[in-house]
C-alpha cells in the first residue's frame, strides 16, 4: 500500500482561518502587556473546527488499540477495558466536581475513595493505600520515598543499596536511583527465580531492601519467594512489591500475607484504565504495617463516624504520623483512574477478580503450549499470566524485531520485544483474560506460519509490515536525530 | 564474531589492552546490542577508578547497558568524540570506538581470546 503521510496540524494552517468567531468586545481595551510577557514564538495553528476534527480523526484511523484487537504486550496488561467505566467516570457528579471544594460537598467522591482504599487493601493484604501516585513508576518512587523515611526513623543511615533482579522492569533502578541509593542487581537462577544463594551473598547491614516483581517479567512466580522475603527481612531490608503484573494474583495471592511490606498497583493495567496512549495512569501504594504511619498525606478517612439509622459517616481527610508528605497535587488521577477501576472490581466482586486471575494464567499457557514446539521457551515451566519466547531460529537471520512487524501483516499488535534482557531476541507474550480461544488460536497460527515463512521467505520478515499504512521504521534515524518538532523556538541553536 | 587476540575480556562483555591500557565493548556486545544509537561517558581524565566502576552508559535500538571498567587504575584518556559517533561502536568496536585508557591497569578478572569466545559460543545457545 503507498504510504499516506498526513501533515502535521501546523503544516495544515493557514493563515486567518478560524473555528470561531469571536463576539464583538464588550468591555474597554486596555493596553496589551509588555513584551518580555507577550511570546511570538508560538506558531498557533489557524483552522477550521471541521479541519481539525478531520485531521486527528484521520490520524485515529493509523492507530491501532485494544478496540481493533489482540494487544500482547507482555507486562502491559493490556486487557479490553469496559465501556461501562466511561458510564461511571462521567457521571455529572463525579464530572462537574472539584478538589478544592469542601469536603461536606463532595462525600461521594470520597466515599468511592475511602471504599477504594478499602478494597485495595484487601485485595493485596496491606495495611493502608494511598490513592495519589499518578502512575506505576510514581508509585515506586513513594514506595522507595517511604522506605527510606522507615531506615531514617530508626537512625539507620548505613543502608544505601537496593537489590533488584535482573529481570526488573526498568522503572526499578531509576527509581531507587532518583534517591540517590545504588542498584545491586541480584541474578535469576536456571528456573527463573531469584538466586538464592547470590541474594544470600548481597545481603547485609547496608541494604534498604529489595524490589521484586513477582510473578516476574519471565511470568515465572517466584518458588522460593517466602525464602526470599525472609532473607531480605534477616538483614533489616524491606521487601518492594512491583505490582504490575498483579494480574495474575487477584483473589489467589496477597502480596501483603508474603511479607511484602509495600507494592505499588497499577489501576491502567490491571484494573482496566485505558492506557497506551500515554496516560494518565494511575498507581496506587499499600503498604504492611510497618510503613502504614509514612504513606503520603491526605489519605482519605472517616473523620465522624454515622449511626446505623440515618447518619452517614462523614468522609474527610487524614495525616499519617510519620507521612513523607504529598506525592501529587490534589488526590491522584480520580475520574481517569479511580473511577474507572472501582467500576470494574464493584462490577467483578471477589469471585469475578479470582476469574481474572485464573483465566489469564490459563490463557497465556494455552498460547506457550501451542508455541513451544515451534519458538524457543527458555524458561519453560507451567508460567502465569505472560510467557517469553526467543524470536529466533537455528541458522536463520531473522529477529524478534522481523517476527512483530510481519505480526501486523497478520492483524496483531506485536508482543514486547528484547525484554527483559537476560532472553535473548526476547518476544514477551501477555494475552490477558479477556480473549477468547480463537483470537488465541489464530495469534498461534500466524506465528507459527511466520516460523515457516522465516525458512521460505527471509525477506518478506526482513521488509515487514508490508499491507499496513506505513511500512517499516527507520528506528536507528528516529534514535540517532532527534528532531521532533516541525518548527524551533526562536533563538534556538540545533548545532548547540 | 571478532576477537583479537592480544585483548584480555570480561564476562559483561568489555575488552581490555594491557598494551595501552585501552578498554571498550567487544564485538559480540555490539552485536547482541544491534544499532548503537546513544553512548554517554561516565569518567572523566584523571580519575581513579575501581574495576567494576560503570564507565559508560550505552543505548541501543534494543536495549541500553552499562559499561564497566575491566580494570582499575587512573583514567589516562577518554574518547571524547565517541558520543557523537555512537555507530563506530557497531563498526569498529576495538579500534576507533575504545572508550577510556587506564593508566597503570591492573585487570580484573579477565579471559583470553579463546576463553571469551567459549563463553559466548556457550551464551548464544
Amino acid at each position: 500500500m503507498a504510504t499516506i503521510v498526513e501533515p502535521t496540524i501546523f503544516e495544515l494552517s493557514s493563515p486567518g482561518r478560524r473555528g470561531v468567531t469571536m463576539p464583538a468586545s464588550d468591555v474597554p481595551e486596555t493596553a496589551l502587556p509588555p513584551k518580555p510577557l507577550l511570546r511570538s514564538d508560538l506558531p498557533l495553528p489557524e483552522l477550521a473546527e471541521v479541519d481539525v476534527v478531520r485531521h486527528y480523526t484521520r490520524l485515529s484511523k493509523f492507530n491501532y488499540s485494544v478496540d481493533d484487537g489482540f494487544y500482547p504486550l507482555g507486562s502491559c496488561t493490556m486487557k479490553y477495558n469496559p465501556k461501562i467505566n466511561e458510564d461511571t467516570c462521567r457521571l455529572p457528579g463525579f464530572l462537574f466536581t472539584h478538589p478544592l471544594q469542601p469536603i461536606e460537598t463532595v462525600q461521594g467522591n470520597l466515599a468511592l475513595m475511602f471504599e477504594m482504599q478499602e478494597w485495595l487493601k484487601e485485595i493485596s493484604g496491606f495495611a493502608g493505600v494511598t490513592l495519589q501516585p499518578a502512575a506505576g513508576a510514581h508509585g515506586e518512587f513513594t514506595g522507595v520515598l517511604m522506605m527510606a523515611a522507615y531506615h531514617k526513623s530508626r537512625g539507620d543511615s548505613k543502608r544505601t543499596k537496593m537489590l533488584i533482579p535482573d529481570a526488573a522492569h526498568g522503572t526499578n533502578p531509576a527509581s531507587v536511583g532518583m534517591l540517590g541509593f545504588t542498584v545491586v542487581t541480584s541474578p535469576s537462577d536456571s528456573r527463573g527465580n531469584v538466586d538464592l544463594k547470590a541474594l544470600e551473598a548481597a545481603c547485609d547491614d547496608t541494604v534498604v531492601g529489595m524490589m521484586l516483581t513477582n510473578p516476574n517479567t519471565l511470568g515465572m512466580f517466584d518458588e522460593h519467594i517466602e525464602d526470599v522475603i525472609k532473607l531480605v527481612h534477616g538483614c533489616g531490608g524491606l521487601m518492594y512489591g512491583d505490582g504490575a503484573n498483579l494480574n495474575a494474583l487477584l483473589g489467589i495471592v496477597r502480596p501483603g500475607d508474603l511479607g511484602f511490606d509495600v507494592m505499588h498497583f497499577n489501576l491502567h493495567k490491571t484494573f482496566s484504565v485505558p492506557h497506551g496512549g500515554g496516560g494518565p495512569g494511575s498507581g496506587p501504594v499499600g503498604v504492611g504495617p510497618v510503613l502504614a504511619d509514612f504513606l503520603p498525606a491526605p489519605l482519605v478517612g472517616i473523620i465522624e463516624e454515622g449511626d446505623e439509622d440515618e447518619m452517614a459517616p462523614l468522609y474527610g481527610f487524614v495525616t499519617p504520623k510519620q507521612s513523607i508528605g504529598r506525592m501529587k497535587a490534589f488526590h491522584g488521577h480520580f475520574g481517569g483512574g479511580l473511577v474507572r477501576a472501582y467500576t470494574y472490581i464493584a462490577m467483578h466482586g471477589p469471585d469475578g477478580l479470582k476469574d481474572i486471575a485464573q483465566y489469564a494464567v490459563l490463557n497465556a499457557n494455552y498460547l506457550q503450549a501451542k508455541l513451544r514446539d515451534t519458538y524457543k521457551i527458555p524458561y519453560d515451566r507451567i508460567c502465569m499470566h505472560e510467557f517469553v519466547a526467543e524470536g529466533r531460529f537455528e541458522g536463520s537471520d531473522v529477529r524478534a524485531l522481523d517476527i512483530s512487524k510481519r505480526l501486523m501483516d497478520y492483524g496483531f499488535h506485536p508482543p514486547t520485544n528484547y525484554f527483559p534482557l537476560i532472553v535473548p531476541e526476547a518476544l514477551m507474550i501477555e494475552p490477558t483474560e479477556t480473549e477468547n480461544k480463537d483470537t488465541l488460536d489464530a495469534f498461534a497460527d500466524a506465528l507459527v506460519k511466520i516460523a515457516e515463512e522465516s525458512k521460505s521467505q527471509p525477506e518478506l520478515l526482513h521488509n515487514a509490515p508490508i499491507t499496513t499504512r506505513f511500512g517499516r521504521m527507520d528506528e536507528v534515524k528516529a534514535a540517532r536525530e532527534l528532531v521532533l518538532c516541525c518548527w524551533l523556538p526562536e533563538g534556538y541553536d540545533l548545532n548547540a | 564474531m571478532n576477537t583479537p587476540s592480544n585483548l584480555k575480556y570480561t564476562k559483561s562483555d568489555e575488552w581490555f589492552d594491557p598494551a595501552t591500557g585501552a578498554a571498550g565493548i567487544t564485538d559480540y556486545a555490539q552485536s547482541q546490542l544491534s544499532d548503537i544509537v546513544f553512548v554517554e561517558l561516565l569518567v572523566d581524565e584523571g580519575e581513579e577508578i575501581e574495576v567494576g566502576k560503570p564507565i559508560a552508559s550505552v543505548e541501543s535500538v534494543k536495549a541500553s547497558a552499562e559499561i564497566y571498567a575491566p580494570a582499575a587504575g587512573k583514567v589516562s584518556a577518554v574518547n571524547k568524540g565517541l558520543s557523537d559517533a555512537p555507530e563506530t561502536l557497531n563498526s569498529d568496536p576495538y579500534g576507533e570506538a575504545w572508550m577510556i585508557k587506564i593508566e597503570g591497569g591492573a585487570a580484573g578478572e579477565v579471559m583470553d581470546a579463546a576463553e571469551y569466545e567459549k563463553y559466548c559460543e556457550g551464551r548464544s545457545h
